[in-house]
């Protein structure tokens, strides 16, 4: 069975139906991109997937969590299921390390002296271990975001969610963080990411998948999706990329 | 018998401005208190709190405090509940002070950025701990001006009570005034203590917003 399988889930804000059924799965250790056009529905997938939206219908299994229209058993999942934000969204009055260390405090409730190592260890992993006294304002966007990562990697997820995370970010800023990522990969990590980095994309993701008008329009392995895409959709979507 | 107004009504003054410290000091602290219960009301995923506590913000806020002083005193002891003045007072002034410093907290709170609900929740928090935890530290930050100024309100407002006889700042004045025909001299000395008691407040209300803005 597949870490995380999304059956025909639908999604509508009001009279707005954002996803239409969208269906798909994904395998551990799997790195997974979805993109598409602004409005496709994508972020808003992968907001559904740790219960930020509530799906309308349709079901999601994610980490052996099940998630319906019920909204029950969020907690349960998020432990399980990492999320970093476009807009990083660190706790602006802790620090650093307070920032990492409070949720295996208060939700995961281990002792301090594991804590400790889990601090040490995401954010050696970040490249952040001396930043840990200093607070969010104090830091570039590029190291607020590592340590968003960090964050949340120390709830020892078993996926983890990237909703544009460099979007806010120059382009050397945004490299750091993706080698981040990049690493974060390479260790095993399940990792779904909504992104705007279609060379990223197409050099991490093992598949990609492409979102258009609220549905699945095309998807497969990424070197299929970016170099031979089928829709006419998804060609234009990825010339006017290159353009860009 | 006429006295001169002297340095004697002066202390008279300044030990009634006790009861106007000591009604403010628990108008504050027991309107904190439902304030803090009202804001959450208001925040709450419950419609039905939502409302109910958007009602008592509405009701009290359009309400004269004489009025609600005048129902809390007069009102209760009607319906066989007698309270001294000084209870009579500090309710009054407790349901006024929930209202205001309910609707302030709530805009506080709501102030605090979406994105750090998002965080929270993605952390596995529960609304209650990401209350605790995120939300009310940043939102206490940003209430502490606007709560500062609005106690200023609350120490001026606690000169109604003198109406119920509770000897007060603003009482003792009408007392002494009586003995002395001398008003212009004595409410100019109640109104330098009334000064005198709100003026480090809204300092420190416009210290602690400079301070806030200049940390952004």
């Amino acid at each position: 069975m597949p870490i995380v399988d999304v059956k025909e889930v639908r999604k509508s804000f009001g009279s707005v139906e954002v996803l239409k059924g969208v269906s798909f799965g994904i395998e551990k250790g799997e790195v997974v991109a979805i993109i598409g056009r602004s409005g496709s529905g994508k972020s808003t997938m992968l907001r559904c997937l740790n219960g930020i939206e509530t799906v309308s219908a349709g079901h999601i299994d994610i980490a052996g969590h099940p998630l319906d229209a019920s909204g029950q058993h969020v907690l349960d999942l998020r432990r399980d299921v990492g999320m970093v934000f476009q807009s990083y969204n660190l706790f602006p009055h802790l620090t650093v390390e307070e920032n990492i260390r409070l949720a295996p405090r208060i939700v995961r409730r281990l002792p301090e002296a594991q804590i400790d190592t889990i601090v040490e260890r995401v954010l050696s992993q970040v490249g952040l271990l001396e930043k840990r006294a200093a607070y969010p304002e104090q830091l570039s966007g590029g190291q607020q975001q590592r340590v968003a990562i960090a964050r949340s990697l120390a709830m020892e997820p078993q996926v983890m969610l990237f909703d544009e995370v460099t979007s806010a970010l120059d382009p050397e800023l945004t490299r750091e963080v993706l080698r981040v990522m990049e690493q974060l990969a390479a260790s095993g990590m399940t990792m779904v990411l909504v992104t705007h980095e279609m060379e990223f994309a197409r050099r991490m993701a093992h598949r990609t998948i492409f979102m258009h008008h609220g549905k699945v329009h095309e998807a497969g392995p990424s070197a299929e999706v970016f170099g031979a895409p089928k829709t006419p959709e998804l060609q234009q979507f990825l010339s006017a990329g290159a353009i860009k | 018998m006429i006295t001169e107004f002297s340095w004697n009504h002066v202390g008279l003054l300044l030990a009634a401005a006790r009861w106007t410290v000591l009604v403010s000091l628990l108008a504050f602290v027991f309107g904190g208190l439902a304030g803090f219960i009202v804001a959450l009301g208001r925040t709450a995923r419950s419609p039905a709190l939502r409302f109910v506590t958007a009602l008592w913000i509405q009701l009290v806020q359009g309400t004269p405090v004489l009025i609600v002083l005048f129902l809390s005193y007069y009102g209760l002891s009607v319906l066989g509940l007698k309270l001294s003045p000084l209870v009579a007072a500090t309710l009054a002034m407790t349901i006024y002070a929930s209202a205001y410093l309910g609707e302030i907290w709530r805009g506080c709170i709501q102030a605090v950025p979406i994105g750090q609900w998002e965080a929270s929740g993605a952390l596995a928090m529960t609304r209650w701990q990401q209350l605790r935890h995120v939300i009310l530290p940043q939102a206490v930050r940003m209430a502490l001006p606007p709560t500062v100024g609005f106690s200023v309100q609350v120490v001026k407002n606690t000169s109604i009570t003198s109406i119920i006889g509770l000897v007060e700042l603003t009482r003792s004045g009408q007392l002494i005034n009586n003995a002395t025909f001398q008003p212009f001299q004595v409410f100019v000395v109640v109104a330098l203590i009334y000064f005198a008691l709100c003026f480090p407040l809204s300092t420190a209300s416009k210290r602690m917003e400079r301070k806030l803005h200049a940390h952004r």
